[in-house]
């Protein structure tokens, strides 16, 4: 599960990983599509789709002989969001800081 | 509804800046950093130790219901000025993010209102954005165990 969840910044983190998945945005695409965009060898970009399907980034779907990836959308706000659970956490706790801080203004 | 903490964390630098105004005179907003009991409650985790003055350390900790520690963390203060500012370091136990070194800066608005603002700064920006996700990632397993349980629960 560790291993999982750290695959899913490693995987916005490589430049050919965040290439396919910008490719993918507009439209779903078939591996061998993928593959024609880049020089790197087909291995490789299967590689990188396994990965980024592992960690939800794309999902596959069949259609016919030919295997289509889309680009999950939920999960990549997800990703783009990263910073707001740690906002959020800060946010509860000076909101209990104010309200408990508040009872000791009154008695004074 | 409105965000009153901000948080900013510009990519490739090694800091964390943390602001957030309140409706409190600035010594409530600086004594809730310097009681111990206040700490506590606010935190939400146990104060072991808390010298407020230069040199001085601090350590805080959180059980779980069954006793087990779920959380520790320690530091040295470097500055103490009240209602000013407190300079001290940070560091997670048995976390692997290093000790981060924190400006926390208190500053009146109005009698009534005042504005904080941390600084953290960690060894690396690599850390820094670690650390960062730390929350989001506790999102992302609870989820998981909330869709586990749906899914155990269809068994």
């Amino acid at each position: 599960m560790s291993a999982l969840r750290r695959d899913v910044f490693q995987a916005i983190a490589d430049p050919t990983r965040r290439a396919i998945l910008l490719l993918v945005a507009p439209h779903s695409m078939t591996a061998g599509a993928i593959a024609a965009n880049f020089d790197t060898a087909r291995p490789t970009v299967s590689k990188h789709l396994h990965i980024l399907t592992e960690c939800e980034l794309l999902t596959q779907e069949q259609r016919g002989r030919e295997v289509y990836y889309h680009l999950n959308p939920h999960k990549m706000k997800a990703i783009a969001d990263f910073i707001e659970p740690f906002r959020q956490l800060w946010d509860d706790r000076f909101n209990k800081l104010e309200s408990i801080m508040k009872k000791y203004k009154s008695p004074k | 509804m409105e965000r009153k903490t901000k948080v900013n964390a510009p990519e490739g630098t090694q800091d964390i800046l943390i602001t957030r105004d309140f409706e409190l005179p600035v010594a409530l907003l600086f004594r809730a950093h310097a009681e111990a009991e206040i700490i506590a409650q606010w935190m939400g985790t146990n104060v072991l130790k808390l010298e407020m003055k230069s040199h001085g350390g601090w350590q805080y900790e959180t059980r779980d219901p069954e006793g087990n520690v779920v959380f520790r963390a320690n530091g040295v203060f470097h500055e103490v000025v009240p209602n000013q500012r407190i300079v001290r370091t940070f560091e997670m136990e048995n976390a692997g993010f290093g000790a981060q070194l924190e400006f926390i800066e208190f500053e009146a608005l109005t009698e009534d209102t005042s504005r904080l603002t941390i600084h953290s700064v960690y060894r690396s920006s690599e850390l820094r954005d670690q650390v960062l996700k730390l929350p989001f990632e506790y999102g992302i397993n609870m989820a998981h165990d909330r869709l586990q349980k749906v899914v155990s629960n269809l068994k």
